[in-house]
């Protein structure tokens, strides 16, 4: 992904690609929220599954949307001071999270086939299931939709620690090419 | 280097502070949402230690039952009020499970005086509606943590064997609905089959018209046949398997049956209350009759790996706000995933018909 990033001159992200990231970024973290709340909670479970499903699968459309947006448009380089370890911790994390955006959605919604259980996004309206229904299928997917969802949790915390240093300490311009739209050029 | 980097270090200190309050901020709140952190009660409190120690593959509540299949043949008597598929006069396939209250897998038929119906119908349009009835008319408690109050109330005192009665006490005075329910019980007496039991949904639900109109209801597996009971003496020195040995017996001669009737609640009825019941003169609808007509050992039957999470309702139907209700979904999907993360991962033995291996 490194190298095949296309720079050709530009300081920020798109418009489509800074919209899509603030707007994904509030329904990502409210969804590991309403997924670990899901599992805790004494009263609130039927409201937040009926929540889980149609905003995962909200996720899932929005993230092919800002791959295909990603893959098409420019997008601006690291600064020169950034280290290369850094770079590439940047890079495969980047690349991590693309992966973890469209891979839990479709995980959840294999393990509620595998385990027949309706793929509800609002009442009366059912996805159809993407795997066959077999308890060994449902417990893989289900142990890897948990662990994946940890895995995001870590990655976004990791992000938005690093986000803030480049705008807080390095001010290198990093987190305001996601902010805004960089003048001048 | 390393000085240069301190000093870097108490330059920024402000911002770094910053970023790790925010941080730590993020992790708690995640920790507390997920029930790793605080003291509020979580689903998997009502499980204990049986979620990571049971005999695999068991479900760690009524781990005894045996499946059944049948058909399910709606009288059409519920479609004025309710849209579901399943209440159109047709026949459609049942799928369920008979089971003992007693959390053991292996325990015998006469340690409990709870009996389980579970269910699951599929309507033509592959809704699902899932069930789960138990013979107590009502939940003891108002609310979920009621049940752990009393299990923890109720523990027997090393010594006297008897629960401590200023706990006992205690609960009453905060649970004062629970007498009517331990008063029935130590007056109940002891079902003598499955087949000659009335199964109750306890929690509220809300059918839904046509019209838009909403109806509160509970409703009754009402058996067809006779209703039997055992008194305390015969229950003592009831077989093993009795219950189960029956049920084989008497399926394997002739089909079983149940009418499934609605409790149409009146204005003022408590729905958010499970430990309420309504009064005996509410309007009933017979929306169909379960007809089961095998029983199959839970090891190979359809029934073991279904999860009988009730708050899954076909629309036509409507959960209520009754607190029990939202409780059991989260406790039953705990219970599941335990349970077929070893069927899955190929932990179980004797609960899916393998010999251990020793």
């Amino acid at each position: 992904m490194h190298t095949q990033q296309k720079h050709t001159g530009v300081q920020s992200f798109n418009f489509a690609a800074r919209l899509l990231h603030w707007f994904m970024a509030v329904l990502i973290l409210a969804m590991l929220f309403i997924g670990v709340g899901m599992m805790s909670s004494l009263s609130l479970r039927p409201w937040l599954i009926d929540l889980h499903r149609p905003l995962g699968i909200a996720i899932l459309l929005l993230a092919i949307l800002r791959l295909g947006n990603r893959l098409l448009s420019a997008t601006p380089p690291l600064p020169a001071s950034v280290p290369y370890w850094q770079a590439m911790a940047a890079h495969v994390s980047h690349l991590l999270l693309y992966l973890l955006m469209l891979c839990l959605p479709l995980l959840g919604w294999a393990t509620l086939s595998a385990g027949n259980w309706p793929v509800t996004m609002f009442v009366g309206w059912n996805l159809p299931p993407i795997a066959p229904v077999s308890s060994a299928l449902y417990a893989w997917f289900r142990a890897a939709h948990g662990l994946f969802a940890w895995v995001l949790f870590l990655l976004v915390l990791g992000h938005l620690c690093a986000a803030l240093i480049h705008a807080w300490i390095y001010r290198d311009g990093v987190f305001s090419s996601i902010t805004r739209k960089a003048r001048g050029k | 280097m390393l000085k240069n980097n301190l000093q870097g270090l108490w330059k920024y200190r402000v911002p770094f502070l910053g970023i790790f309050s925010i941080a730590t901020a993020l992790v708690l709140a995640f920790a507390w949402t997920g029930g790793f952190l605080g003291t509020g009660v979580t689903t998997k409190e009502f499980l204990g230690d049986s979620l990571d120690h049971f005999p695999p593959g068991y479900r760690r509540a009524h781990g005894k039952g045996m499946c059944f299949s049948g058909t399910f043949h709606a009288s059409g008597a519920a479609v004025p009020l309710s849209t579901s598929r399943i209440f159109l006069p047709a026949n459609i396939p049942a799928v369920g499970r008979f089971s003992i209250g007693t959390v053991d897998p292996h325990a015998a038929d006469n340690s409990t005086a709870t009996v389980s119906m579970a269910l699951m119908l599929v309507g033509d349009d592959k809704s699902q509606w899932r069930m789960k009835l138990n013979n107590e008319p009502y939940f003891a408690t108002r609310d979920a943590e009621g049940f752990l109050a009393q299990v923890e109330a109720f523990e027997p005192v090393a010594g006297t064997g008897q629960p401590a009665p200023d706990k006992v006490a205690a609960f009453f005075q905060k649970y004062p609905e629970a007498r009517k329910s331990v008063e029935r019980e130590a007056n109940a007496t002891w079902p003598a089959s499955f087949a000659g039991t009335e199964y109750n949904s306890i929690n509220a639900f809300v059918l839904i018209a046509a019209d838009g109109k909403r109806q509160p209801v509970r409703w009754s597996m009402r058996p067809r046949a006779a209703v039997e009971m055992l008194s305390k003496e015969a229950h003592a020195q009831a077989s093993h398997d009795f219950l189960f040995d029956e049920i084989t017996q008497r399926v394997g001669v002739a089909p079983l049956y149940w009418d499934l009737v609605f409790q149409l609640a009146e204005a003022g009825d408590p729905v958010n209350d499970p430990s309420q019941p309504w009064p005996s003169n509410r309007k009933e609808v017979i929306a169909g009759t379960l007809e089961v007509n095998q029983v199959v050992e839970q090891t190979h039957g359809a029934c073991r790996d279904i999860n009988f999470d009730p708050t899954l309702v076909p629309s036509g139907i409507a959960l209520s706000d009754d607190p029990v209700l939202a409780a059991r979904a989260g406790i039953y999907s705990q219970s599941y995933n335990a349970r077929l993360r070893e069927i899955g991962f190929g932990k179980a033995t004797d609960a899916v018909g393998k010999k251990e291996i020793k």
